[in-house]
Formats: structure tokens, C-alpha cells, sequence
């Protein structure tokens, strides 16, 4: 059976099947974090160190997951998109880059709120935090210079090659701030030190990364038709959906 | 005056330039070949300059190519541009250096071997003698224009000269100097684009009205 | 080749000569910032000691950041970059040559300055050497990743602000390395590591930022 990859690479044909594909994400989304956050908040047992506020790590750390995920994702979009000259792949590269910051946004106040309680303190200079608030800055670096060029092909180019050397520099930033951490702290005051995983704690963390997943993919895609609409506003297929629906 | 051995032709493939939401011109192409002058023309905002650029490589057109010697400029990068030289409509001149200074560091960049004498030369056939050593920031718009253009009198071994308005800003004197050094380049074999509002005396071999298109 | 590199970078040395005014901001934002300090910190010789390395770093990366702009700026507005883009010599090569030029005027300067500035700290006079020798290692990685920022943000509005957007987080590994060389040193232990990554970061910079910005100045001037 041969594939025809190309067949939705035109935002016209790729537009509808992005809605159907988004709907359908969105439902699996909230099914699974429906359980996961059950199982996570109700079932899971109470961690002998921590007590309860540990559980915020259902929520923290599937989303720091996902934050690092969709810029490697939004990298890769960014990079086809430089190198092929295709219009979808940069859309989508854009359409990636807020649920991105969000997620790590989520991951830092998360990570906020469990210190508290754990530490005593809301903001702790941990290495896995630190690293991303540098990724957040990332993230708001690629959309700041998307906002600031007009022209959509060469705000897709310039975007891909921030991207691109931001993938790069990932693995420095965080092991230069792995080293700084350890540097300057003595004992290791970590929030990254996660409690012995009971099966149902590591169930439940799967599921909802898988949530998040989900729920990334069915935004993402809902923010690219935006971004479809909006730049081929000009073209025949996209005046007669705005009819249709009108 | 030695001339140009068989140069390569150019060539626009079906080239189409959307600026923003306007489409400037499509399914555009022309070929150039040695010994021809192609003349451009076109309202302001027709997207004269636009063309030029694409031809020389700095901008990429929303579709089709253009080739030398049947290969895509963008794929062949330094080694078509330094059979080409491109004055656009900014001089390129730096306010604090002499003008013999910025003439000697455009021909350096552009890989051309440029003495001091030559200079002086190229400066002097464009009606600048006695200019060499005073800094850009003092001379009048024309004869930085001048400056930028004197670049021309020692590019005669380059095959393709690119022109945007060359003759802005200029007195009727420098125009006729102009005019010359591109009829004297296009009779070597060479091949000239240029754009231009004046009704030059140059004979068009080819030419593009952008309007019509 | 070489001659049109060598020519690029004294013309850029020859005019910030001319100018003068360039490489003068760009120093005295350096000193002023890092005697900025002390006003805000208090003057206690132990706390300041400890945190010269880590401000005069932080002074001499915003210092760099703030002479980025400059590097693609004016040659942009006059056209002589559009040249340098049609030239003989590879563009990648070419921004090379434009980012030493830059450093010499902006970097090499704060490395001059960065002993004196330290004695203001008190920081011990044997431990200068490694401090010196991070920036020596570590501003040209500065200005090699900003001219990556300074390509992309090329005739944008608000570019001052957004290029530091784009460009701090890309200097993070830099800072921390660089800051904790000096560091190292002043806690007893030898330096050695930190500058050696310097070194290597360096070198990793230097053969991919001018190719990076490079692709960055295609794209801007389009």
C-alpha cells in the first residue's frame, strides 16, 4: 500500500482532517486525565516523606515532560519547514509554541507549589526548575520574533533557526545548570528527588502524560487551523468555509 | 578592451513575487544571453526592484527559478556571484571612509584584484579626480552615487551587471559616462540588466514592461 | 580569499576607530554597571569579594549584548551588507571575520578593563589570571551567539529588547561556566575544568554560529 505523504501537506486538505483529528483528541484527553488525576489524587497512596502535597507531581512533572517534548517537536516542524519550504510545516511550528509555554509554565508553578509546602520556600534554584525557566524564556524568545516580522515566510524562517539552535543549546543549558546546581548546593535540597514510585504513582503519572499528550496534540491542531484561516484568508477554500459557517 | 569569452546564458523560469499579500508578477521569464541588454520597466511599486533581487539570488521567489548556465543561483551561491556585480539602490558607501577606500573594499569583497592606481583610474573615469581621499560624508549625493557606480569601471571582466536605477541622482554629464561604461560592456560580450526611468540611448535587446505583465 | 576577510575586518576596525564613540559606551557601561553593585549590595569586602567573579560576568554580558546591535545594523541600512551577501567569499566566513572585528572592538576591551574592575572587589590578585583568561575565552563566544540574535532580529522594531530575549538564555551555559572558573578558583580549587569548557564552547560556537547567522542574514535581508 503506498502512502501518498504528500496528499496532506496543503493547509486546503490538511485543514479539515485537522478538525476531525482534534476533536477526536480532545475527548481521549479529558478521558485520561480524568483517570489519571483519580488516580493520582484518590487512590494513589500517601507518601511516607511528603504527605499529600506530593501529589502535585501528577500534574508537575507530565508536564515538564511535555514542555521539552513539543520544543524538540516544534524544532523538528520548525527544521522541515526551513528545509523543504513548506508553509504547513512553519504554521505548525507556530501553533506548537504556545501549548509549549504553557506546559512549562504549569511545570514552574507546580514545582512552586510543591516546594512550598516540601521546602518552605516558593521558588527553589533546583536544577530541573532553573532549567526550565531558561526553557520558558525559549519559548517566549520564539514567539516575541514571530510576533515582530511581518511577513509570515520570513517570520517562519527566522523561527526555524531560532528553533533549531535553541534544540541545540537544550542539552548544554540543562547540564551547565546540573552543574551549577551541584556547585552550589551542599546537601541536595532537590524537588527533582522523587518519592519511591509506588505501581498506581507511576500509573497514574503515565496517564496523564498521555493526557497531556492528548490534550497538546488536539490544541495544537486547533490553533493551527487558526493559523490557516488567518493566512490563506485570501485564498478560494478558506472564504468558502468562512461561508459555510457564516 | 578585451572581450568576454561565450558567457552563460540567465535564465527566469516562470517566476512568480507575492510581497505581503500582493502578487507582483507571475509566470515572469526571460533569457539573457552574452551581448544583450535586458531594460526593466515599471511603475514605482511594480516591483522592478523585486525582479532584480530574485535575479541576483537575494530573494527568493513564491515560485520558479532562475538559472545560470542551466543551474539554480541559489544552489550555485559564490560561484555565480562572482561573475555578477549588483549595484542597487543603496550605495553601499560608508560615510567615514574615503572614497577610494570604499571603492577598494567593494572590489576586494567582490573578489576583484583592485590596485591603487586603478582606483584612482576608475574614480577619475567617472568624473571624480580629486575626490579619491575625501571622506563619503562630504561628497553630494551624485557623486557618492558615482563612487558606487566607478565600481563598474573595474568590473570589466564580469560577465552580468545588475543595475537598479543607475542613473538616479545623477547630472546629465555622469549619465553619458554611465551610458558608456554599459554600452562599452555589453559590446564586449557581457550581459546587463538594468531599470531605469530615463528614456536612456542604450538599445534594449530585451525588454520587460512589469505593468503589462 | 583571505585577503577579502582581512579586508572586512579592518574595515570594520577603521571605522570604529573613526567613530571612537562606540567602543567608549560600550566600556563605560561596563564599568559603570559593575560599580553598580556595590551601591546596591553594601559595601562588606567579604560579600563582595565572593560575588566578583559572578557580577563582573554579568556586566560584561550585558555589556556585549548592548554592542550586538551595531554588528549588522549599519551596514544593513547603507546596503554594504546586501554586498558582503553577493561576495566572492562564503557568507559564513565573511560574518566570521565581522564578529572578530566586533569583538576586538567590544569584548577585547572589557577583558582589558575586567582586572581593574575586579580590585575594586578586593578579588585576590593571584586569581586575576584565571578570571581574565575565562572572559578571554568566554566573550567571543558572546558575540559569536549574538551575532546569530543580531542576524535574526535585523530591522525589526523593538529589536534591542528582543534580540536580549533571544540571546540570554543561549548565554546561560556561558555565564555559568565562565563566572564559576573564577569560582573555582577562589574556593582552592583549580580552574582547569571550567575553562577548558570554555575552550570547547568556544570552538563549538565558532564553527557553527557564523554558519547559523549566516543562513539568519538570507533570510533577514529578504
Amino acid at each position: 500500500m503506498s502512502i501518498n505523504w504528500f496528499k496532506y501537506s496543503s493547509p486546503q486538505t490538511f485543514f479539515p482532517l485537522a478538525g476531525k483529528l482534534a476533536l477526536g483528541f480532545s475527548v481521549l484527553a479529558l478521558l485520561a486525565c480524568s483517570v489519571g488525576l483519580y488516580l493520582g489524587f484518590f487512590v494513589a497512596p500517601t507518601d511516607a516523606q511528603q504527605g499529600e502535597s506530593y501529589r502535585i507531581i501528577f500534574i508537575h512533572v507530565p508536564a515538564a515532560w511535555m514542555s521539552m517534548f513539543l520544543y524538540v517537536v516544534m524544532a523538528f516542524w520548525a527544521g522541515l519547514g526551513l528545509a523543504f519550504n513548506t508553509r504547513l510545516s512553519g504554521m505548525m511550528a507556530s501553533a506548537i509554541a504556545p501549548t509549549g509555554a504553557l506546559f512549562t509554565f504549569i511545570a514552574l508553578w507546580t514545582g512552586s507549589f510543591w516546594g512550598k509546602p516540601t521546602w518552605g520556600t516558593w521558588w527553589v534554584w533546583d536544577a530541573r526548575l532553573t532549567s526550565e525557566l531558561i526553557l520558558l524564556f525559549l519559548y517566549f524568545g520564539f514567539m516575541a520574533l514571530q510576533a515582530a516580522i511581518d511577513d509570515p515566510r520570513r517570520a517562519d524562517k527566522a523561527g526555524a533557526v531560532l528553533a533549531l539552535v535553541g534544540v541545540v543549546n537544550i542539552p548544554i543549558i540543562y547540564f551547565s545548570v546540573k552543574w551549577w546546581n551541584t556547585l552550589h548546593q551542599g546537601a541536595s535540597v532537590s524537588l527533582t528527588r522523587s518519592p519511591s514510585m509506588a505501581a498506581t504513582m507511576l500509573t497514574a503519572m503515565l496517564i496523564m502524560t498521555f493526557g497531556f499528550w492528548f490534550y497538546g496534540i488536539a490544541a495544537v491542531l486547533l490553533r493551527a487551523r487558526c493559523i490557516m484561516l488567518e493566512r490563506e484568508r485570501l485564498s478560494d477554500w478558506a472564504a468558502e468555509y468562512a461561508k459555510g459557517t457564516a | 578592451m578585451k572581450n568576454i569569452p561565450g558567457i552563460p546564458s540567465l535564465e527566469a523560469v516562470d517566476l512568480q513575487c507575492t510581497r505581503g499579500e500582493r502578487t507582483l508578477f507571475d509566470g515572469l521569464g526571460f533569457t539573457l544571453r552574452g551581448g544583450e541588454l535586458l531594460r526593466i520597466s515599471g511603475a514605482n511599486g511594480s516591483g522592478k526592484t523585486s525582479l532584480l533581487r530574485i535575479a541576483c539570488g537575494l530573494l527568493e521567489p513564491t515560485r520558479g527559478e532562475v538559472r545560470w548556465a542551466g543551474e539554480n543561483i541559489r544552489r550555485l551561491q559564490e560561484e555565480f556571484w562572482r561573475r555578477l556585480v549588483y549595484v542597487g539602490h543603496a550605495n553601499a558607501i560608508k560615510d567615514d571612509l574615503t572614497a577610494a577606500e570604499n571603492l577598494h573594499v567593494a572590489c576586494t569583497l567582490a573578489g576583484v584584484r583592485a590596485q591603487p592606481a586603478r582606483i584612482g583610474e576608475a574614480l577619475a573615469r567617472l568624473g571624480l579626480a580629486g575626490c579619491e581621499n575625501l571622506p563619503a560624508r562630504v561628497l553630494s549625493q551624485g557623486q557618492r552615487r558615482r563612487v558606487a557606480l566607478a565600481r563598474l569601471a573595474l568590473s570589466d571582466a564580469v560577465p552580468l551587471w545588475i543595475l537598479d536605477e543607475p542613473f538616479a541622482a545623477l547630472d546629465a554629464a555622469a549619465v553619458e559616462r554611465v551610458q558608456d561604461l554599459i554600452t562599452e560592456h555589453v559590446s564586449r560580450g557581457a550581459a546587463v540588466i538594468l531599470t531605469t526611468h530615463l528614456e536612456a540611448r542604450i538599445a534594449a535587446t530585451l525588454r520587460i514592461d512589469l505593468e503589462a505583465n | 580569499m583571505m585577503a577579502a576577510l582581512r579586508c572586512v575586518i579592518y574595515r570594520d576596525l577603521l571605522l570604529a576607530v573613526r567613530r571612537g564613540s562606540d567602543v567608549l559606551t560600550v566600556l563605560l557601561f561596563f564599568v559603570i554597571v559593575v560599580s553598580l553593585f556595590p551601591l546596591g549590595v553594601g559595601p562588606d569586602p567579604t560579600l563582595l569579594r565572593t560575588i566578583a567573579p559572578g557580577v563582573i560576568w554579568v556586566a560584561a554580558l550585558l555589556a556585549s549584548m548592548l554592542a550586538l546591535n551595531r554588528m549588522f545594523a549599519s551596514d544593513h541600512a547603507d546596503g554594504a551588507l546586501e554586498q558582503m551577501l553577493l561576495g566572492a567569499t562564503p557568507l559564513g566566513m565573511t560574518v566570521g571575520a565581522k564578529v572578530v572585528a566586533h569583538w576586538l572592538v567590544s569584548g577585547l576591551p572589557l577583558v582589558l578593563i575586567s582586572p581593574v574592575l575586579a580590585l575594586q572587589f578586593d578579588f585576590p590578585r593571584e586569581l586575576l589570571g584565571v578570571l581574565v583568561l575565562s572572559l578571554v575565552l568566554g566573550t567571543p563566544v558572546l558575540s559569536l551567539i549574538g551575532a546569530i540574535g543580531a542576524a535574526l532580529t535585523l530591522g525589526l522594531r523593538g529589536a534591542g529588547a528582543l534580540l536580549s530575549l533571544l540571546v540570554l538564555p543561549l548565554y546561560v551555559p556561558v555565564l555559568i561556566i565562565g563566572a564559576g572558573a573564577a569560582e573555582a578558583a577562589a574556593s582552592g580549587l583549580p580552574g582547569h575544568a571550567q575553562l577548558l569548557l570554555l575552550g570547547a564552547l568556544l570552538i563549538f560556537a565558532g564553527a557553527f554560529a557564523p554558519w547559523a547567522a549566516a543562513v539568519a542574514l538570507r533570510i533577514s535581508v529578504e
